[in-house]
C-alpha cells in the first residue's frame, strides 16, 4: 500500500563548544582547558538528525522545523539549518532557561514541541559532545507520551503512520516497528550530512532573530533602524522567531537551574602529568634509529 | 532500622503490585540496581554495579535490591543474590522477552514510585542509557549519565544553608573529559545514575549469600506494547583493545579514510590492534569499538602509537599508562606530546610510511 502522505518533523539541535579537537592553543599553563577559546559548533550528531529529517522531506514531502534552546548566539545553528534546507526555525531563549540540567531542558523543549503541535516525527542527535549524556531525547519523549527509538541508524521503511527503524549499537543492530508520532535519536554513522547549499546561503544570509538586529545594523547600516530592518526581514520570511518562558506558557518552577534536580557539587580539572620525551626527527634515518632502539628494548619484536 | 532481610532464596516469593505498597521515604535507603542479562547470565556491567551497590548499602546501613525484567528468567534472581542483591524484584513475562523501552520503563517507574528507593543505578549501556532517562523523566528525579565513580558523602547547600547527609556523589568526566564533575541530587529520590562499564571492580559470586525474591505483578497499557522488535543481530566483538600489546591509534590528523589504512597497516605489521580517537570515529573512518579514551576503552599496551591525535584529556586518560608512547603530530604544542616518550613532529601521511618502511627493512 503506497503512502501518499507527507510528514511534519521537528529537529532539536544544540550549539556546543567543540571539545573534540583540543589543540595546544587552548591549553592553559596549568594544563587545563581554556573553555572560552573553544569554537562554538553545531553538535555533530544533531546534523545527522537534521539530515535524516531532510531525506524524509525529500522523499515524501512535508516540513522540517528546527528548534534550539540556548543563548541568543545559538541562532547561528538555526541559520546553518536553513542553509541546509530547514523550512522553519525557532530559538528558545530566556534567562530563566539558564543552568538547566537534562530534566529542565527536556521540559522546556517539550513545551515548545507541544506549542508547535501537529508533529509526526521528532529527531535529536544521540548525544551532545559537551555533556555526552544522551538523556534529553528520551526525557522529552516521555514527557510527550510518545515512543522513543534511540540509536537510530536508518529508516528501513515509512508507510503511512508506520515506521521501521534500524538501530545500531557497538555490539549489534536491531530493527523496530512503531506507529507515529515517535521520537528518534540519531547516531553519527547514520548518514553524511549535506553541506550548506550555496543558493540557500545567499537566500538566508540575513536571517536573524530580533536579538541580533543591533549587530546586523552595524554590518548593514543601509537599513537605518531596527524597525526598518524588522519590516524588511519580516516581509521576506527571514525573521527567526524567539520564544521565551512566557511564550511557552511554561511552569517557571520547572525551568532552568531551579527546575534542575541535579546540582554540581564540585569540579576538578584534569591535569595529566608530563612525561620526559625524546624528539625524533621526521626523517627515514631518524625513524629507523627509533625502531632500532625499540627492538633493542624488546618493545618491538 | 536494620532492614537486611536474610531469607533463603526460595521461601519468600510474594506478589505485590508495584506502586501499592507505600513505604516511608525517610527510612528507606535502599540501593537499587537494574540487572541486565545476556545469554542466561547477568551482564558484566550489572555484576559490577551489584558489587558497588553492596559497598554503598553498607555505608548507608541499607540493602541492595535488584530489578530483573525478562522472560523465563530461570535462576537469574539467585545469580543476582550471589552477586550482592539482598532482594530481587522479578518481572517475568512474555512481553518482556526483548528489551523495549516502554514496558520496561512502566515497570521500573511504577515500582520506583511505590517503593521510593534512595539510589537507583543502571549501566551506561545501550539499554541503561535508553531506559534511565525515561524513568527519571517519569518520576521527575535527577539523573547523572556515565559515572566513573560513586561515593557517599555530605553536601552543604550554601544557598539553603543546609547540610544534606549521606548523599550519593555521582562522579563523571564532562566537557570532553577535561573536567571531572561531582553531581548530587539533594531533593529528589531516587538519586539516579548510569555507570560506565569496566570502571567498578567486579566481585566474585558468593554462593553462601541469601536474599528475598519478589514477583512483580505487571500491568501494561496497550500503548506500552506498540513498538515491536522485528529482528536483532548481535555479534561478538573482534576488537581486543584491552588485551593488545601494541596499539596503533589514529586521530583527526590522519585526514581521511584512505590514510587511515596506513594506521591499520602499521598495526598489522606490529601484530597489534587498531585504536582511534573520538574524532576519527566520529569521522566514520573506523568503528566505535576501536575508540580509546574515557568514553571508549582504557588501554595499557607495551607500545602505543598515537598518529594525528591531538591528545584531549578524554583520550589521554585512556592511554597514558602505556609503557612506551610514540606521538606523531604536526602541531609541536599538541597536548599528546606531554605524555609521549617519543615525539615526532610531522605529517602522519609521511611519517607512517617511514615507520612501515623501517619495520620492513629491519625484517630483512
Amino acid at each position: 500500500m503506497a503512502s501518499s502522505r507527507t510528514y511534519n518533523m521537528v529537529v532539536l539541535v544544540k550549539q556546543v563548544p567543540d571539545t573534540r579537537n583540543i589543540t595546544g592553543e587552548v591549553m592553559k599553563e596549568d594544563g587545563t582547558v581554556n573553555r572560552s577559546a573553544l569554537p562554538a559548533v553545531f553538535n555533530p550528531e544533531d546534523l545527522n538528525a537534521l539530515e535524516m529529517a531532510l531525506q524524509i522531506k525529500d522523499q515524501y514531502g512535508g516540513t522540517v522545523t528546527v528548534v534550539t534552546m540556548g543563548p541568543p548566539a545559538a541562532a547561528q545553528v538555526l541559520r546553518e539549518s536553513l542553509y541546509r534546507g530547514a523550512d522553519k526555525v525557532l530559538l528558545l531563549t530566556d534567562r530563566r532557561f539558564a543552568g538547566a540540567d537534562t530534566l529542565a531542558t527536556s521540559y522546556t523543549l517539550k513545551c515548545a514541541i507541544e506549542k508547535l503541535g501537529n508533529y509526526d516525527l521528532v529527531f535529536c542527535g544521540r548525544q551532545a559532545i559537551d555533556g555526552d549524556t544522551a538523556q534529553v531525547g528520551p526525557q522529552i519523549s516521555e514527557k510527550l507520551g510518545i515512543p522513543q527509538i534511540t540509536y537510530a541508524e536508518s529508516i528501513t521503511s515509512l508507510e503511512g503512520d508506520e515506521i521501521v527503524v534500524e538501530r545500531a549499537f557497538p555490539m549489534g543492530r536491531e530493527w523496530v516497528k512503531c506507529t507515529l508520532p515517535c521520537l528518534l535519536t540519531v547516531v553519527g554513522s547514520a548518514n553524511r550530512p549535506r553541506p550548506p547549499s550555496a543558493r540557500k546561503c545567499i537566500e538566508y544570509k540575513l536571517a536573524a532573530t530580533p536579538l541580533e538586529y543591533r549587530t546586523l545594523l552595524g554590518k548593514w547600516p543601509q537599513f537605518e533602524s531596527e524597525e526598518k530592518l524588522d519590516a524588511y526581514l519580516g516581509k521576506r520570511n527571514l525573521k527567526i522567531p524567539v520564544w521565551t518562558a512566557d511564550d511557552l506558557g511554561a511552569d517557571p518552577e520547572k525551568l532552568g537551574l531551579g527546575g534542575s534536580p541535579t546540582q554540581v557539587y564540585k569540579v576538578n580539572f584534569v591535569v595529566l602529568e608530563t612525561t620526559e620525551s625524546k624528539e625524533i626527527p621526521a626523517s627515514q634515518e631518524g625513524i629507523a634509529a627509533l625502531i632500532q632502539e625499540l627492538v633493542k628494548e624488546y618493545i618491538v619484536g | 532500622m536494620n532492614d537486611r532481610r536474610r531469607q533463603t532464596t526460595r521461601d519468600l516469593r510474594r506478589s505485590v503490585v508495584g506502586g501499592q505498597e507505600e513505604s516511608n521515604m525517610t527510612d528507606n535507603r535502599d540501593v537499587w540496581v537494574f540487572v541486565e542479562q545476556e545469554d542466561g547470565r547477568i551482564a558484566d556491567i550489572s555484576v559490577e554495579l551489584l558489587g558497588k551497590a553492596q559497598e554503598l548499602a553498607r555505608q548507608l546501613n541499607s540493602r541492595v535490591c535488584g530489578l530483573l525484567c525478562g522472560y523465563q528468567l530461570g535462576d537469574l534472581a539467585e545469580q543476582a543474590i550471589r552477586q550482592g542483591a539482598d532482594w530481587v524484584f522479578v518481572a517475568d513475562h512474555a512481553e518482556l522477552e526483548d528489551y523495549r523501552t516502554l514496558p520496561y520503563a512502566r515497570i521500573a517507574s511504577d515500582l520506583v514510585r511505590g517503593r521510593q528507593p534512595y539510589i537507583f543505578l543502571l549501566g551506561a549501556s545501550p539499554i541503561g542509557r535508553d531506559l534511565a532517562p525515561r524513568i527519571a523523566s517519569a518520576v521527575r528525579c535527577g539523573l547523572t549519565a556515565d559515572c566513573t565513580d560513586l561515593q557517599i558523602g555530605d553536601y552543604e547547600s550554601k544557598k539553603e544553608k543546609k547540610v544534606y547527609k549521606d548523599l550519593l556523589y555521582q562522579i563523571r568526566p564532562a566537557f570532553g573529559g577535561n573536567i571531572i564533575a561531582t553531581i548530587v541530587n539533594p531533593h529528589t529520590r531516587p538519586q539516579m545514575a548510569t555507570v560506565r562499564e569496566g570502571v567498578m571492580r567486579r566481585q566474585e559470586p558468593d554462593p553462601a549469600r541469601t536474599g528475598g525474591i519478589e514477583n512483580v505483578v505487571l500491568h501494561f497499557e496497550e500503548r506500552d506494547l506498540a513498538l515491536k522488535v522485528l529482528s536483532r543481530e548481535m555479534r561478538e566483538s573482534k576488537v581486543n583493545l584491552k588485551g593488545a600489546l601494541v596499539v596503533v591509534a589514529g586521530g583527526a590528523g590522519v585526514g581521511s579514510r584512505e590514510n587511515f589504512q596506513l594506521v591499520e597497516d602499521l598495526a598489522h605489521l606490529l601484530g597489534g590492534e587498531v585504536g582511534a580517537s573520538r574524532a576519527a570515529v566520529d569521522a566514520g573512518w573506523v568503528s566505535r569499538e576501536h575508540q580509546v579514551g574515557q568514553t571508549g576503552t582504557t588501554v595499557r599496551p607495551r607500545l602505543y602509537i598515537a598518529a594525528g591525535i591531538s591528545g584531549a584529556v578524554q583520550h589521554r586518560a585512556g592511554m597514558q599508562e602505556s609503557s612506551k608512547i610514540i606521538a606523531i603530530n604536526t602541531d609541536p604544542n599538541a597536548p599528546i606530546f606531554q605524555v609521549a616518550h617519543y615525539k615526532i613532529v610531522g605529517d602522519v601521511e609521511k611519517v607512517l610510511p617511514m615507520l612501515i618502511k623501517a619495520l620492513h627493512d629491519k625484517a630483512k
